[in-house]
């Protein structure tokens, strides 16, 4: 390619070539640009055949409003509000580990930390976002179970605290690397200002900074809880596969993700109606988080504007 | 500072402001400690297993026999036919965005997108691949197929960042391009990506690394968990295969405690792979740095 265009430049008695290698190349870049359009195209497409199949079978109402999710037992009852139960139990109590910790070593690291520190702990925490989520589940199962049953001795072996405590430190780096990023974004000014009037860091810190700031910090859950509610396979190997409508974290649950897992693991045939849930549950995955993600990048992008 | 720590009818103002230091100090130090004691537990359980047995063994029932051998070059391939379907794809979409679209509801369409695309669960992505490569291109569980799924996956991640490195080069070096009568892909093919190209491997980086932890879209592609043979080249697109973030999952879901301490041990192999990548990168990224300078 590079020998092509270097000829192009060195003969100008063919402009014509160089013109059409041009608009080739100007195509293909169009090309890959589309590819990203096709994959969310793909995404809805899929999901929304399959699932329109799957509503053939089992009524939409009975999906959505069902009470009891035993797809794979006879009665079989197709009902989705267990596994949304399950998973926004592991998405809410990861959010409660990583909320207060992430925004804590935000705080400290926009605001009070000196800049070694900065580049010791922001590359660590790093680390701890690029280790895979499966690594987390074996964690979660070789690791926090028996500290989280020794804790609270009721607790089964896969239970929900586990899934929170591994997801919840999944989703820490994000919390503070986006959040920090926030922090760091509100206006020197408002900071002095602050100072001028007599405010001590704290006041700053918690009066000024961090309200200026408080939609992109927003933003940064949503981000997270959004992330917590689409992983996998933490999840499954650390909170069960039991479908229940519970809000006690100390019982095994099973969350979207995870029911997708068990299916695909399985021989289920796969023109079955259990087999085809996974594609209605994708499809409801998709657009709960897609919903999140909209609104946090709403968000950030308002807040971006507010301060360049 | 000491206007700052004016304290003047509130006698607990310091010590509140003090107190609030240590809490954002402490949630730091817990991170780190998180980290650290997770890390430690890994090589506490995996070290006494790994051998050249283990690196060289087909997954076995019998625990001291099982080895990690199909699923690294399993996993290996898959990155590597990852990269080269997710590469080129990346940074020519970075480049159309950056340098040839102007700007228009087209691109801030195509950039919402990507972003989008970033946030969208990998298993979903799992089913896309299942309904398209798996079943309608019928590549069957083939490493084709899941190479090219994970790159629907990190396909985002290469994007982003080939386009904050193309941002990046200074204007002036475009400017001088077009003033000696360069065209648009000759300023971009001689002047913008050999600039970018650092930028670009740490974003590739970062993406075949994903690729590399990914297990939850192999699952719904439904790829195997026990493979007796390694992929050839010659059957790419028919053979099974597995990969180590599937062996990891496989060898934790087992109840018996002995597959738990294989599974610690394939992490340290998987981990050191990723290591050893990020050093690469860190490695490419110092010797462009040091070559191009403004």
């Amino acid at each position: 390619m590079a020998s092509a265009t270097a000829n192009a430049a060195s003969k100008p008695a063919s402009p014509s070539f160089g013109r059409r290698l041009e608009s080739c190349i100007h195509a293909l870049l169009i090309g890959c640009a589309a590819i990203s359009i096709f994959t969310t195209v793909g995404i809805v497409l899929v999901l929304l055949v399959e699932s329109l199949q799957f509503f053939r079978d089992v009524s939409i109402v009975e999906f959505l409003t069902g009470t009891k999710w035993t797809p794979l037992l006879s009665p079989k009852h197709y009902g989705i509000l267990p596994l949304v139960c399950g998973t926004m139990l592991v998405a809410g109590g990861s959010a409660l580990i990583a909320i207060p910790l992430g925004l804590g070593t935000a705080v400290y690291l926009s605001e009070y930390a000196s800049p070694t520190v900065r580049d010791v702990v922001k590359p660590l925490l790093e680390v701890l976002a690029g280790i895979p989520s499966v690594v987390y589940g074996y964690l979660a199962v070789v690791v926090v179970s028996p500290i989280v049953r020794a804790v609270l001795p009721s607790a089964g072996l896969f239970n929900a605290v586990n899934a929170c405590v591994v997801v919840g430190i999944m989703i820490l780096p994000m919390i503070v690397s986006l959040s920090e990023d926030v922090l760091r974004s509100v206006p020197r000014s408002l900071r002095e200002g602050g100072y001028a009037l007599g405010a001590n860091k704290f006041d700053v810190t918690v009066g000024i900074v961090i309200p200026a700031a408080f939609s992109g910090v927003v933003a940064s859950f949503l981000l997270a809880i959004s992330r917590a509610i689409g992983e996998t396979m933490a999840v499954s190997l650390a909170a069960g596969r039991t479908p229940k409508m519970t809000l006690d974290p100390r019982e095994s649950v099973q969350t979207m993700t995870s029911y997708i897992v068990q299916v695909s693991q399985g021989d289920t045939p796969a023109d079955s109606p259990e087999y085809r849930a996974i594609f209605a549950v994708g499809l409801a995955l998709f657009v709960l988080t897609l919903a999140m993600n909209l609104v946090a990048q709403w968000i950030l992008r308002r807040v971006r504007e507010q301060y360049e | 500072m000491s206007l700052a720590e004016h304290t003047n009818g509130r006698p607990y103002a310091k010590a509140a402001s003090k107190l609030f230091a240590a809490a954002c100090g402490g949630c730091t130090l817990l991170c780190v400690l998180t980290l650290l004691f997770l890390l430690w537990n890994i090589l506490a359980y995996g070290w006494g297993l790994l051998s050249w047995d283990f690196l060289t063994s087909f997954p076995s029932r019998f625990p001291e026999k099982s080895g990690i051998y199909g699923s690294l070059i399993g996993s290996l391939y898959l990155i590597g036919l990852t990269a080269l379907f997710a590469v080129p794809v990346g940074v020519g979409a970075a480049i159309y965005l950056e340098e040839f679209a102007p700007p228009s509801r087209w691109r801030s369409f195509v950039q919402t997108n990507i972003a989008n695309l970033a946030g969208v669960p990998s298993i979903v992505y799992g089913i896309l691949g299942l309904g398209l490569f798996v079943r309608s291109l019928g590549l069957g569980r083939s490493v084709v197929a899941g190479a090219l799924t994970l790159s629907l996956v990190v396909l985002p991640i290469v994007i982003l960042a080939s386009q904050e490195a193309l941002r990046a080069v200074p204007r002036s070096i475009r400017q001088a391009s077009f003033a000696l009568g360069a065209t648009q892909w000759q300023t971009v093919w001689h002047q913008l990506l050999p600039a970018a190209t650092p930028g670009i491997m740490t974003g590739v980086i970062l993406a075949l690394s994903r690729a590399l932890g990914e297990a939850a879209p192999l699952v719904a592609l439904g790829t195997a968990t026990y493979v007796g043979f390694v992929p050839t080249l010659s059957t790419l697109w028919q053979d099974d295969f597995s990969a180590m973030p599937m062996q990891i999952f496989t060898w934790t879901e087992e109840p018996k405690k002995v597959f738990h301490e294989i599974a610690a041990a394939g992490i340290v192999v998987l981990l050191t792979v990723l290591i050893a990548m990020n050093a690469v990168a860190v490695l490419i990224r110092h010797r462009f740095s040091k070559r191009l300078s403004w």
